[in-house]
């Protein structure tokens, strides 16, 4: 298998795991109540440790450092998906973009078990174990605050409108999704995104929530080829702002 | 010096989280060889992908064996065998029990539970009570989860199944 193609596709996972780690540590101290703090901080190191995994698969490729690959990269280089860039903003819109994209990376992962790139499929199946906490820890609560007051359904409502043109862009297809396929490296992201339909549709059914009609939903594009929004380069400059002042510093 | 002899050295370097779990009752111990007579290779599998205490487990490990003769010890972090909590040693469990922390069910990631509000029914560490209730999956680290207990109302944490 060519090794670009690899290198395409893992660029796009370990960035999605990065992007969304960093964000949902800002959480950290501030959450709503003590467990969820835990709960968004507990997450966010789960993905941080698993964007370094994957980076390091990158490395043996041939790539970075994990380190330098993660914090000296500007935002056109990065290629995660724009729905893990936006703002945290309040706990619906994060409680919503967790459930929308940690069940689309869940059954990534498990597909990933599969891969014909066996480095891969070994972090897969490890990673796809810890990413199940993240789904019933999200499925719990859209059902338990989607059915809950008027104020936490309405709210939850309002953030899966806004979320799911920006969700549809996760399934955003690769220059070399054919080669993907057919080498067995990835089924593919229509496979993927026809599963993540049928898993969010049941639990939001669940709920008093509705899902917004998905193929209506003009999808937020260009995140897996280096376009992003306003959002992503001051993320980048907080989160490399340490390493960047002394990359040689030892901790 | 035999593979044997590797791990029996082994049993005495500890979990950093866990002061009474050796490496090998963790389970993170996944390979031993010895070749070239005397050249010793190890291979460790994270508990968790970002578990920090990796770094942390990969030294001790190689300082155990250089004081213990073996010059050049080789550590590899791997994820060919992947660490599930069913790695958990009998006597391992035992001892998590007796450090107050509730054991992984065995086979815990095959029926993993769902929903949080779902009753869990983990044995009270304190009371020995099943009559208790998850509050979170996520706790002061990425291994163990947060219950109570509704017989005597203790909180109490579980190593979570994986």
């Amino acid at each position: 298998m060519d090794p670009i193609i690899i290198k395409d596709f893992l660029y796009k996972v370990a960035d999605d795991q990065l992007i969304l780690g960093h964000r949902n540590s800002e959480w950290t101290g501030v959450g709503p109540v003590l467990e969820e703090d835990i709960a968004f901080s507990s997450m966010a190191q789960d993905k941080v440790g698993q964007s370094q995994a994957l980076y390091e698969l990158l490395h043996k490729l041939g790539e970075g450092e994990p380190d330098t690959v993660a914090f000296m990269r500007n935002a056109e280089q990065f290629h995660n998906c724009q729905f893990v860039e936006l703002p945290t903003k309040d706990y619906a819109f994060s409680l919503i973009r967790h459930f929308l994209f940690d069940y689309a990376e869940l059954i990534r992962f498990k597909m990933l078990m599969e891969s014909s790139y066996e480095p891969l499929a070994q972090v897969a199946a490890k990673i796809q174990g810890e990413i199940k906490y993240h789904v019933m820890h999200a499925r719990t609560f859209i059902r338990q605050l989607g059915s809950a007051t008027e104020e936490s359904v309405s709210r939850l409502q309002e953030a899966m409108n806004e979320s799911v043109p920006y969700a549809l862009g996760i399934f955003e297809k690769s220059k070399y999704e054919e080669d993907i396929i057919s080498s067995g490296l990835f089924k593919g992201e229509e496979a993927l995104k026809a599963e993540w339909m049928n898993a969010i549709t049941e639990v939001v059914s669940q709920s008093s929530l509705t899902l917004p009609d998905l193929k209506a939903a003009e999808p937020k594009m260009g995140g897996r080829y280096g376009q992003h929004t306003e959002h992503l380069q001051p993320l980048l400059d907080e989160m490399s702002e340490v390493f960047r002042q002394d990359p040689m510093a030892e901790w | 010096m035999t593979e044997q002899d590797i791990y029996t050295l082994l049993k005495d370097v500890m979990d950093p989280e866990i002061p009474v779990l050796s490496l090998v009752d963790l389970g993170v111990i996944t390979g031993v060889e010895i070749y070239d007579e005397d050249k010793v290779r190890v291979e460790m599998t994270p508990t968790f992908v970002g578990c920090p205490a990796m770094d942390y487990m990969k030294q001790e490990v190689e300082d155990k064996l250089k004081s213990n003769g073996i010059p050049e010890p080789e550590v590899n972090i791997t994820f060919r065998e992947h660490w599930s909590s069913d790695k958990i040693t009998p006597e391992g469990r035992k001892k998590l029990k007796e450090f107050g922390l509730a054991p992984p069910p065995a086979s815990g990631g095959a029926n993993l539970i769902e929903d949080l509000d779902i009753l869990e029914k983990v044995e009270c560490p304190n009371c020995g009570s099943i009559n208790t209730i998850m509050k979170t999956p996520f706790g002061p680290t990425l291994c163990r989860s947060i219950h109570h207990c509704e017989d005597c109302k203790e909180t109490f944490e579980q190593f979570k199944p994986l």
